[in-house]
């Protein structure tokens, strides 16, 4: 008796959290927003969300009229996670709109997932993998928030030629979004003339570098570092107590405010390291700082918006901007949302996003160094704005496909 | 094969010289491969010789944190057949509540001393209002682990947040030493030797001496003897008038302190984030399946092998490392299910 009793409890429990989604009005719309609630993405997920709801508080809660009713779903950066997280927001919940993921292969993975839901329009978070949408891409995924190789404009050619750095070692985790972003560092950097004779690729999530860190040729003049969260805490605090003394460049997401703002003693490593992205702490437009402004407001948030906030409030942005334009009407399997999609071109916080045809954006890029803030707060300082980068880094298509997919051996110049 | 042909051929040579002339040439090989100055040939194979002993020398490191944590999974496991898998938690508990006194008292040792001991006060409670209401139900204990490790892991989200934090060590533990192996010599004949951080051989040697001090309270002492009586038959400890409950908490005390002790030691030459408790349960999964549920030399040995087999993967083939670490476990339990060192069940 005792076991049912406590069954029942569980039960009435259980279906008294999930009631009050079946009790739905008409004047909502569902927008499910999927992120890294879990896992080593935690924090770089926890912004993006930042982002979001920065993008629709600035819409007051509403979209197209209707009320904004938000799904959240979480992965833990694996593909599988995200795949699992967004089919539950799609075919449970009944999103018809998903704004996610946040990171490269789950890109990937949601993008496949999208070509099998049709009536449903996905736009990305931050992921920023090269293949998501220029190789086989699916009709309704929209990518605003730019990729990884499109983050590194400038940053190969600064390098070389400001820096006079002539040979780096690359060290990176072992997929597809740090692929993209050596890809668009060496793309730039090789052609320069520099070279790289070795490449480190290790698993997301790995603790120990040390060993990593002694594989590093001694004679290298730098170290390009694309790793992302707790894993560029660990490098760069490890490269620090290993008394590392070549100097670093970093990914988009390395020298992030999400590295940059964690506590430890990687500071004293990670000053005057040069880095690219789609963001510039000390960007100084009138636009950037009410979006720093706006973004502060939001609990724990970092001294400077992250990346991910800023992926993550442009492409729900860019959703609610194009529910507006439709009415909030997706009951014709979003065909009309869509179009209008395809067609916006908005100014954001960071300069003018237009899409190209495969719906990946055309947006400005940043050239940074990372500095001492006068409170003591380590930001990226604006070295460099690289106007409208489009998918293809300005070279004609067709001869940019023939580069080949970005993988661990492409690009090679030892 | 070496061992089989001696057997074979020379016949005054027993299986036991056998093994050991092997572990003299291997002992004899690692010697020179660490001291000797590399010919070129072998710095092609081997990446180079700095590579090469810093991934023996993290291997080692590594498998004294993996030691630390395991060994209290294990000593749980072979007295109440408890597969304890809220033993993760216990160790991110624990580096949580170092970082916090360290970054409040300014002491890193009162953070170590913090670890250890809230962490057993905890295990007490954990095994006193929770393990002994369920005794001998091992399905039901391991699922009521679970549960705890799931819950425990949310409320240490919500407190600590996703961040990375990084326990500050003393300055006396900062910095690298300069090891007696030299890698090169330069075109002026200056000896090029290999630095290393000071605070990683300060983990080993804490979980060296760790071990000993167990296997002496295990071996030399009543409480020990104790122990050892009730992970071989705990019925008949019980008859013979020994209160097993206190065995059994002091027991989870240590156990769950030591993982606490690991937490704060790992975090400061590592970093606290969520999902270490589930990293560092795995690892402790995978080193006492090799080296036997319920053997602290067993735990040793399998810490030993995970380590080296980790970083020796991360190194020299990084894309498919991790897989190294089970191959051994698959093969350690094709060849020897009960483990390296354990007692068949």
């Amino acid at each position: 008796m005792h076991i049912h009793r406590r069954t029942l409890l569980a039960l009435a429990l259980a279906t008294g959290l999930t009631a009050p989604s079946l009790a739905l009005a008409e004047d909502t719309i569902k927008l499910g927003i999927l992120a890294t609630f879990e896992g080593a993405f935690t924090v770089l997920g926890e912004d993006g969300m930042r982002g979001a709801m920065l993008a629709i508080e600035e819409a007051n809660g509403m979209a197209g009229g209707k009320k904004i009713e938000i799904v959240k779903g979480s992965s833990d950066a694996s593909p599988d996670s995200a795949v699992r997280a967004v089919r539950k927001l799609v075919e449970q919940d009944g999103v018809k709109v998903v704004v996610g993921p946040l990171s490269g292969d789950e890109g990937i993975a949601v993008k496949d997932y999208a070509k099998t839901q049709p009536d449903v329009t996905f736009i990305n978070g931050t992921s920023a993998a090269q293949d998501t949408t220029l190789r086989d891409p699916a009709e309704n995924f929209f990518r605003f928030s730019t990729d990884g190789a499109q983050w590194m404009a400038g940053l190969g050619t600064y390098a070389f030629n400001e820096k006079g750095y002539k040979k780096v070692a690359t060290v990176a985790e072992d997929y597809s979004f740090p692929y993209t972003q050596v890809f668009g560092f060496m793309a730039e950097f090789c052609k320069a003339g520099g070279t790289v004779p070795s490449k480190s690729w290790v698993p997301i999530g790995n603790k120990d570098y040390s060993s990593v860190i002694a594989a590093i040729p001694d004679d290298v003049d730098a170290i390009y570092v694309a790793l992302g969260g707790a894993d560029g805490v660990n490098f760069l605090t490890q490269y620090q107590q290993a008394g590392g003394e070549a100097p670093l460049i970093g990914g988009s997401i390395t020298v992030d405010q999400t590295v940059l703002s964690s506590k430890g003693k990687m500071r004293d490593v990670v000053i005057g390291t040069p880095s690219a992205g789609p963001i510039a702490d000390t960007n100084d437009t009138p636009e950037w700082l009410a979006f720093v402004e706006a973004y502060k407001k939001q609990p724990d948030a970092f001294p400077s918006p992250s990346l991910f906030a800023h992926g993550y409030y442009i492409n729900t942005k860019a959703a609610i901007l194009a529910l507006d334009e439709v009415g909030g009407d997706v009951s014709d399997g979003g065909k009309k949302f869509r179009e209008a999609l395809s067609k916006l071109s908005f100014d954001t916080p960071t300069g003018k996003v237009s899409l190209d045809k495969n719906r990946n954006a055309v947006a400005d890029m940043y050239l940074t160094e990372v500095s001492e803030g006068a409170d003591g707060n380590l930001y990226n300082k604006l070295v460099k704005v690289v106007s409208q980068v489009n998918q293809t880094l300005g070279i004609p298509e067709e001869e940019f496909l023939a580069l080949g997919a970005v993988s661990r051996e492409n690009p090679s110049c030892p | 094969m070496s061992v089989l042909d001696q057997q074979t051929a020379g016949a005054g040579i027993t299986k036991r010289q056998g093994w050991g002339i092997a572990a003299l040439l291997f002992a004899a090989v690692m010697a020179w491969l660490i001291f000797a100055i590399w010919p070129d040939w072998l710095n092609d194979i081997l990446i180079s010789k700095k590579a090469f002993v810093s991934s023996i020398f993290n291997g080692i490191t590594l498998a004294g944190l993996y030691f630390l944590v395991a060994s209290g999974f294990t000593l749980v496991f072979g007295l109440m057949r408890n597969v304890n898998l809220a033993h993760g938690s216990l160790y991110l508990v624990g580096a949580y509540i170092g970082y916090e006194v360290t970054r409040l008292t300014g002491y890193w040792l009162l953070g170590v001393a913090a670890g250890f001991l809230v962490l057993a006060l905890i295990g007490v409670v954990l095994q006193v209002t929770v393990f002994r209401r369920l005794e001998g139900d091992d399905l039901r204990q391991t699922l009521v682990t679970i549960g705890i490790s799931i819950v425990a892991a949310d409320l240490m989200l919500w407190m600590w947040t996703g961040a990375t934090y990084q326990i500050t060590t003393p300055e006396w533990l900062d910095g690298a030493v300069k090891l007696p192996i030299i890698t090169a010599f330069r075109s002026n004949g200056d000896a090029v030797y290999i630095n290393y951080p000071f605070y990683r051989l300060v983990v080993l040697g804490v979980a060296i001496v760790i071990g000993i001090g167990l296997w002496l309270l295990l071996n030399k002492t009543r409480v020990g003897m104790m122990i050892r009586a009730g992970v071989d038959d705990r019925a008949m400890l019980a008859a013979s008038g020994v209160n097993v409950h206190a065995v059994f908490a002091i027991v989870f005390a240590i156990g769950a302190g030591l993982a606490g002790f690991a937490g704060v030691v790992g975090g400061s030459a590592l970093s606290v984030a969520p999902g270490e408790d589930v990293r560092y349960l795995l690892a402790s999964l995978v080193v006492v399946i090799v080296g036997g549920m319920g053997s602290i030399t067993g735990a040793a040995i399998g810490a030993l092998l995970i380590g080296l087999a980790e970083q020796i993967g991360l190194v020299y083939f990084p894309t498919y490392g991790i897989v190294l670490t089970f191959v051994i476990m698959v093969v350690t339990l094709a060849i020897r299910p009960q483990g390296i060192m354990g007692k068949s069940l």
